[in-house]
């Protein structure tokens, strides 16, 4: 692939709102899917023929079956007040990049063919004809949306861009036009079971792997079970943790976790895979076809309870939407919400005093945390709204010694996307991805050169993947990213050890948690 | 004159009534398959109308988001709807009490009205960001209701409608009487554009209205993991499986 050329946006003290330069941002889009990504996922090859009548017909398909499409399409004022809240627009200055401009590509055809003003005078009320450029400038844009949803917490109507930009892609998926890094993934996690296409060998040589790590490490037998039938718990967790830094390190953590509880715990070679990229491309379908994995494997292991690990739209469609998709789970234990996110079920033991740290480990760090978006403003931990944002706080604190917020506009519900998110974590997007995660990076400068900071933690995996790649480009190192869990691992004191041989002499002066 | 305002009344209402009712029911119709809420979000149903009463009443969203447009929007709507209510006098006799209650601040009302849209009018011109999304009909809409709200404001302050005799027609065109017509010009001009505004409003923008009780990223519970949530094309989609 030839190197694009782009220079990394510099950092400024306080964000400021960039003036808009047009086409910015126009050639950037990732590589489309060939036939053989298309076709497993019930989607043409190649761009149809008819393409603009299959188009619009399937425009008028998704306002029926989606109220939020409708309504979002209807309801916009233009009024401007998301224009600045979008981290592409902040770092590009394309102004297609503004939410409300972004919806207006999608909007301004549906105004054309579906609104009476549209079709009397469409030059009035901006709509416009469904024509090559348009559907070219659909596809350069809606992948320039990490669906994100910060534009949804400030419009004054709740308008979702994400809603639009799935639909925008379930519409171009539709006409054979995909996305070759989302599509070729599905088809592998709905072949293979996970992202990465892992096959079952791998998977159990990776976590026999870690087992023989952690044993040498901590002197403690840590198991990592995989497909053990009539356990309790089933882990479902994104690929990445099998072997990306520092997701690895939060796998360990919550094998550390589950042992500390003495918990019963598997993982399925059959469901590998949290993470579930049929949202991204706005398919119900697909969607569904992934959760519905997980359900089987919950079934076939005869678990009584499910537990997601970290990452961010996995713990969307598994908090927001599993239960719609692939319930109910009856099946389950009720004692327990369906699914549990790994963050509650280690808060919960804390809570309990069923855990016992060791803070100095993580002295070497002074940290912050990133508030994953899909977590923030998508989704829930815990019994009370906001409980995803404390509880995960709660955690780091338990375990570190040194924390520190980065300013309150770019965290919880106003967090910032790490600008890898939505379908976009390929090479062909690095540009935009560079370019998107400038205001994360702001405040995080903010941070450490006001407080010292060192490291950020994360409990997504396409964050902690996204931000290892764009740190260098904004003066950090890639090891500044950290897991959640990687800070539970290196404090949690093994109270279970059986067999001897530590090299860590406090595991002897600690109280018995059972 | 009397008859053809008379004929273009009823057909503008018929269209702002008619209009809203199918647009409410396409919205009432449309499935929300997913549990979207913008969270954090209310876990009750109580929870969830103090909610969308925030944004109903104190615009809390746009608060969060941008304080020139909040103060602008929230004084337009607000003296807008001061206006609206003080009109009620027109078709009420007698008058009802909190109407009356309410004169002396209507009056001021619109130009509480005139400010805010003047302001929203001016971001749109002056901030980049904002002209660039403005198609013609988001500056006409401004203008078409600051003209409303202008020749109002001159009957109440400069020229003094004939208000007894325009209140005897509209009382008349409520029991399908057609009465006599006031014809001060700035009056017809006035009541033109009240037509035209109610016959654009279910075709325009002017949809945010109703829109918003409808949005699912405000109005929906949080309570995905509690309660299952499915739409009835969905069921379909697992009922064809199980066979
Ligand atoms: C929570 C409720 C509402 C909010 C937050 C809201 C917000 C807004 C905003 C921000 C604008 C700005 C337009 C601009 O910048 O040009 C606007 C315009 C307008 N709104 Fe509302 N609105 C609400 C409800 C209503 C209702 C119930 C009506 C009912 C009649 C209404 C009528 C209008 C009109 C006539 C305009 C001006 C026309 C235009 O600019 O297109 N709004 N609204
Ligand atoms: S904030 Fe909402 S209503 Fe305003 S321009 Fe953006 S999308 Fe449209
Ligand atoms: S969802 Fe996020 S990425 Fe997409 S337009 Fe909104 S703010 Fe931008
Ligand atoms: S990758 Fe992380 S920050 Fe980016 S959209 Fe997903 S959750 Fe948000």
């Amino acid at each position: 692939m030839a190197k694009v050329e782009f220079a990394t946006p510099e950092l400024k003290e306080y964000p400021i709102i960039p003036k808009l330069q047009r086409d910015a941002m126009a050639h950037s889009s990732p590589y489309v899917a060939k036939d053989k990504f298309q076709e497993p996922l019930g989607y043409p090859g190649e761009l149809v023929e008819n393409w603009k009548e299959v188009a619009i017909a399937k425009m008028g398909e998704l306002t029926n079956k989606y109220r939020s499409l409708q309504v979002f399409l209807d309801s916009c004022v233009k009024c401007g007040a998301c224009t600045d809240k979008c981290h592409y627009y902040l770092g590009t200055t394309d102004p297609k990049n503004m939410p409300v401009a972004r919806q207006d590509l999608f909007r301004k055809v549906y105004r054309r063919y579906y609104t009476l003003a549209g079709k009397l005078v469409p030059k009035l009320v901006g709509a416009e004809d469904l024509t090559e450029e348009v559907l070219d400038d659909w596809y350069t844009y809606f992948h320039q949306c990490s669906q994100c949803r910060r534009c949804s917490v400030y419009c004054p109507y709740g308008i979702d861009t994400a809603e639009i930009s799935m639909a925008a892609r379930e519409v171009m998926d539709t006409v054979g036009k995909g996305q070759k890094y989302c599509n070729e993934i599905i088809g592998k996690a709905q072949t293979l079971g996970n992202n990465l296409g892992l096959p079952e060998p791998a998977l159990i040589d990776t976590l026999e792997g870690l087992e023989e790590d952690v044993e040498e490490e901590t002197g403690v037998a840590v198991k990592f079970p995989l497909d053990v039938k009539g356990a309790d718990i089933l882990l479902i967790t994104p690929s990445a943790d099998f072997f990306a830094e520092p997701h690895i390190d939060g796998l360990i953590g919550y094998a550390k976790v589950f042992h500390e509880a003495g918990a019963s715990w598997t993982l399925s070679s059959y469901a590998s895979e949290a993470a579930n990229f049929g949202m991204f491309i706005g398919s119900y379908e697909n969607m569904r076809k992934l959760a519905l994995r997980i359900r089987q494997a919950a079934l076939d292991l005869g678990v009584k309870r499910i537990v997601f690990g970290e990452c961010g739209h996995a713990w969307r469609v598994a908090y927001s939407f599993l239960n719609t998709l692939a319930g109910p789970f009856d099946f389950l234990d009720p004692n327990y919400p369906v699914p549990q996110h790994i963050c509650e079920y280690t808060h919960d033991l804390i809570q309990k005093n069923a855990l016992t740290f060791d803070k100095t480990e993580n002295d070497h760090m002074t940290l912050t945390y990133h508030d994953s978006c899909n977590v923030a403003r998508a989704s829930r931990m815990g019994d009370v709204p906001g409980g995803q944002f404390t509880i995960p706080r709660d955690i780091i604190k338990a375990t570190c010694n040194n924390f520190y917020d980065m300013p309150e506009h770019a965290i919880k519900e106003g967090t910032y996307c790490c600008g890898g998110g939505g379908g976009l974590l390929t090479d062909d997007l690095i540009e935009l991805r560079v370019k998107g995660a400038l205001p994360r990076m702001e405040a995080l400068k903010h941070v450490t050169e006001n407080n010292g900071v060192t490291h950020m933690a994360a409990i997504c995996a396409i964050c902690k993947s996204q931000f290892s790649k764009v740190f260098p480009y904004y003066d950090f190192t890639m090891d500044q990213i950290v897991s959640v869990h990687q800070l539970v691992s290196n404090a949690i004191v093994l109270t279970q050890a059986d067999e001897g041989d530590s090299d860590e002499d406090k595991q002897s002066d600690d109280a018995e948690a059972a | 004159m009397s008859v053809l305002f008379a004929i273009l009344f009823y057909l503008a209402t018929a269209i702002l009534v008619l209009g809203l009712a199918a647009r409410t029911r396409k919205y009432l119709n449309t499935p929300a398959p997913l549990k979207i809420p913008t969270t954090p979000a209310p876990t009750t149903r109580s929870g969830v109308a103090f909610r969308m009463l925030k944004e109903l009443t104190i615009f809390e969203s746009l608060f969060k988001s941008n304080k020139w447009i909040w103060l602008f929007g929230w004084l337009f709507h607000m003296g807008m709807l001061l206006v609206l209510l003080r009109h009620l006098r027109y078709f009420t006799e007698p008058v009802w009490w909190w109407v009356e209650l309410i004169q002396p601040f209507g009056k001021y009302a619109s130009l509480m009205m005139l400010a805010g849209l003047g302001g929203l009018l001016l971001r749109r011109i002056v901030v980049d960001r904002v002209r660039y999304i403005s198609a013609p009909s988001d500056y006409l809409m401004l203008l078409l209701i600051i003209a409303i709200g202008a020749t109002g404001a001159l009957m109440t302050f400069v020229t003094n409608a004939d208000i007894v005799t325009l209140k005897d027609y509209l009382l008349g065109l409520m029991v399908f009487d057609i009465r006599t017509m006031p014809t001060d010009p700035i009056l017809v001009v006035h009541l033109s554009l009240v037509i035209l505004l109610m016959a654009i409003f279910p075709i325009s923008k002017l949809l945010h209205a109703p829109g918003i009780f409808f949005s699912p990223t405000r109005n929906q519970v949080d309570n995905p993991r509690e309660r299952r949530h499915v739409a009835a094309w969905a069921i379909k989609l697992e009922s064809s499986e199980s066979k």
